[in-house]
């Protein structure tokens, strides 16, 4: 990585950078983010992330990226998962243990169908 | 009325569905586990919602199940009536709930602070990027000159998030003014403030935020030289800061020469060992110089005096977090958020028996009714609400009659309502202010560090009073002599634990003196919570 010295540096990164965040969506439906904070790991967030990604593998889903955040501030409800589909309302869900992330996958993912009883958000903030 | 109401939809349909025999074992169990008092069950008609099971609705709560068995039933009675807590299983999203009437929108958060935090990936330098990240440093060292940063902050009227609300460049300007060999600034990310945890959610979710402020900071005030703060068992923020750290580094926004500017900022981390004293800024400073913990004497202040002695600015980690975006924005943006005197927004802490725990950003301003009811969703169970402490262990209990101050750095002053450090804790009337009081004071007494004798001896004393209360032995003076503790170790104490111990005393004992009274003259606690010594009292008059 080379030093950055000058407002072109910064913009050619900026650019480079919200090009492979555009570049990880495109092709893509959508994202998964994991809430990754204290509260999420203590919850269990790092299984619901393993989760994630194998129940995205198994059912050979690639059009779906999945990343980590910090907490969406929703500590009472931790492991959170954002899903967001490309045309549709961003939707969290809260209390995501493993099973509840594959299901989130089989249904919302594969059938777009919202989890109803896992539901805690729709919108943006 | 009784506080909990519980609606069941009896129509054609659901009496199908078995409905009535629903309403029957729902009474039944009411009645099973005592909950005659708290709870009415009322039958209504339709209620627009189509479910394959009948519709129970449960208020205060706006919780809607749907319902197929007695079991289900079951259920609902012993985790949501009985514990407080919904049975997400059987929930039905507001979102199918077409005809119920329109519930009055969740209002909408605020973000400066947090407004990366929980979408970007803490741990990739170009996401911060993406998101305007280090244009403010760029804008900084290629436009601006340190006066003019400074001007820029002053305007902004920011003011410092760790619970004392200084004028933020007024201190930078402090130590900009005086003229040393070596300058530090220091981020106060020791987040000791019981309940509080919002500093922590900043660096997991945006070290970089943090970062590249401390290093405007520097550029302002002419420091080369910073230091992060960090309580040890933050592993999170800790991982993340050091890895943000090293990134920024290596494209440069640390170390020599910061893109091309000339100008050189180092920043290390130091960890703390989790006493709650080591949060005092001049306590934190000895701290990171290697000795122990203890509150240095005041003035002179950090600013001119701080670290190894040199002119120190040390702010906390959310007044950091506002920088880049005042310096993007400008002052006046900012100042369109918030309060005339405390202008921006607060990330507060929801804790205690609300409903959705966690942590909201809101501007400066916002009721205590509002961050309990609207974005906390009221109290678990749909309790009373009784106490709510606001501003952490040193900050303010209040009562109900206190709901509707707003809150910013003024509402203490103007309505004996403390904002500190953004911790909002609700208490239902199952908690008991003087053992709430008791607790308190053992926290003070636990942690003051012992260097001066009116905060040791005192909170100390307090406990011992309140020790004597919560066994049902207190006496009336006892509370004349809490009172004289609160306005002696303020007056007299070295450093702020000490110093602001009065205001958790004194408030908890003014606003709730009728249940320390009561502890006077009751056979048992009026609460339920302290469990009385029954010696002597047993008087029985005629
Ligand atoms: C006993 C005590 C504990 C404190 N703990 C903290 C703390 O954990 N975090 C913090 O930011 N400030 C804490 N403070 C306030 C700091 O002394 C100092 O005022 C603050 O770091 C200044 O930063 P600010 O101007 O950005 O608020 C504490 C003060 C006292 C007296
Ligand atoms: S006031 Fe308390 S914490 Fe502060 S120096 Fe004195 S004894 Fe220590
Ligand atoms: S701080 Fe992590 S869940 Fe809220």
């Amino acid at each position: 990585m080379s030093k950055i010295k000058t407002l072109e540096d910064l913009m050619k990164i900026k650019e480079k950078a919200v090009k492979e965040l555009q570049l990880r969506d495109t092709g893509k439906r959508g994202k998964i983010t994991v809430a990754m904070g204290t509260c999420g790991i203590a919850a269990g967030a790092k299984d619901t992330l393993k989760a994630v990604v194998e129940a995205l593998s198994e059912n050979n889903i690639n059009d779906v990226s999945v990343v980590q955040s910090g907490c969406m501030g929703l500590c009472e409800v931790e492991p959170t998962v954002e899903v967001r589909l490309e045309g549709q309302e961003p939707v969290v869900y809260g209390h995501v243990t493993p099973e509840n992330a594959k299901r989130i996958v089989k249904l919302h993912i594969m059938s777009n169908q919202v989890v109803t009883d896992l539901l805690v958000r729709r919108g943006e903030i | 009325m009784k506080p909990m109401l519980v609606l069941v939809s009896v129509d054609s349909n659901s009496v199908l569905l078995g409905a009535k025999h629903f309403v029957n074992y729902l009474k039944d169990l009411i009645g099973k586990y005592g909950l005659q008092d708290t709870v009415d069950v009322l039958e209504t008609g339709t209620m627009g919602v189509y479910t394959q099971g009948v519709v129970m609705a449960i208020f205060p709560d706006d919780v809607y199940y749907s319902v197929r068995s007695t079991e289900d039933v079951e259920k609902i009675v012993t985790e949501h009536l009985l514990k407080g807590r919904s049975v997400l299983s059987l929930e039905i999203p507001k979102d199918r709930l077409k005809l119920v009437v329109e519930k009055e929108k969740v209002s909408a958060e605020t973000r400066i602070v947090l407004r990366n935090v929980g979408s970007i990936d803490p741990r990739s330098i170009d996401e911060y990027i993406a998101r305007d990240g280090y244009f403010a440093l760029h804008k900084v060292l290629s436009e601006m000159r340190p006066q003019q940063v400074l001007e820029c902050v002053k305007a902004s009227g920011l003011r410092g998030r760790g619970g004392a609300g200084f004028p933020t460049g007024l201190k930078w300007e402090f130590t900009a003014k005086v003229q040393a060999d070596q300058k530090y600034v220091v981020c106060n990310a020791d987040e000791g403030e019981p309940g509080t945890f919002k500093d922590r959610l900043i660096m997991e979710g945006d070290p970089h935020s943090v970062i590249e402020a401390m290093t405007i900071c520097g550029y302002a005030v002419g420091a080369t030289k910073g230091y992060i703060y960090i309580r040890g068992e933050y592993y999170g923020s800790v991982d993340n800061i050091q890895k943000a750290i090293k990134d920024a580094y290596e494209y440069g926004f640390l170390g020599k020469d910061i893109m091309g500017s000339g100008f050189d900022f180092d920043l290390t981390v130091r960890l703390g060992a989790g006493a709650y004293i080591c949060g005092e800024e001049t306590a934190l400073l000895e701290s990171i110089e290697g000795k122990s913990g203890r509150p240095r004497l005041k003035p002179p202040y950090p600013p001119t005096n701080g670290l190894f002695g040199k002119p120190t600015v040390i702010n906390n980690v959310e007044t950091f977090a506002n920088i880049p975006q005042i310096i993007l924005n400008g002052p006046e943006w900012f100042k369109s958020f918030g309060t005339a005197g405390s202008p921006g927004t607060k990330v507060y802490s929801l804790v205690g028996n609300v409903v959705r725990r966690g942590i909201v950003e809101v501007p400066m301003g916002t009721t205590v009714r509002d961050l309990i009811y609207r974005f906390g969703g009221g109290l678990v169970g749909g309790k009373d609400l009784y106490m709510v402490q606001t501003g952490g262990t040193a900050g303010t209990f209040i009562g109900i009659d206190k709901l509707d101050a707003p809150l910013d750095y003024d509402s203490f002053k103007n309505y004996g309502v403390s904002i500190g450090s953004g911790v909002i804790l609700a208490m239902s009337d199952e908690v008991c202010p003087v053992d709430v009081a008791l607790n308190t004071m053992q926290f003070f007494a636990h942690e003051s560090c012992g260097k001066c004798t009116p905060c040791r001896e005192g909170t100390r004393l307090a406990v011992q009073i309140l020790e004597r209360m919560s066994k049902g032995q207190g006496k009336l003076e006892d509370l004349e002599t809490l009172k004289q503790i609160a306005y002696v170790t303020q007056e007299a104490s070295l450093c702020g634990l000490g110093q602001s111990i009065n205001v958790p005393l004194l408030s908890i004992v003014e606003n709730f003196r009728n249940d320390f009274i009561e502890h006077l003259k009751a056979s048992s606690c009026p609460h339920g919570v302290c469990e009385f010594i029954k010696i002597q009292k047993s008087k029985v008059k005629t």
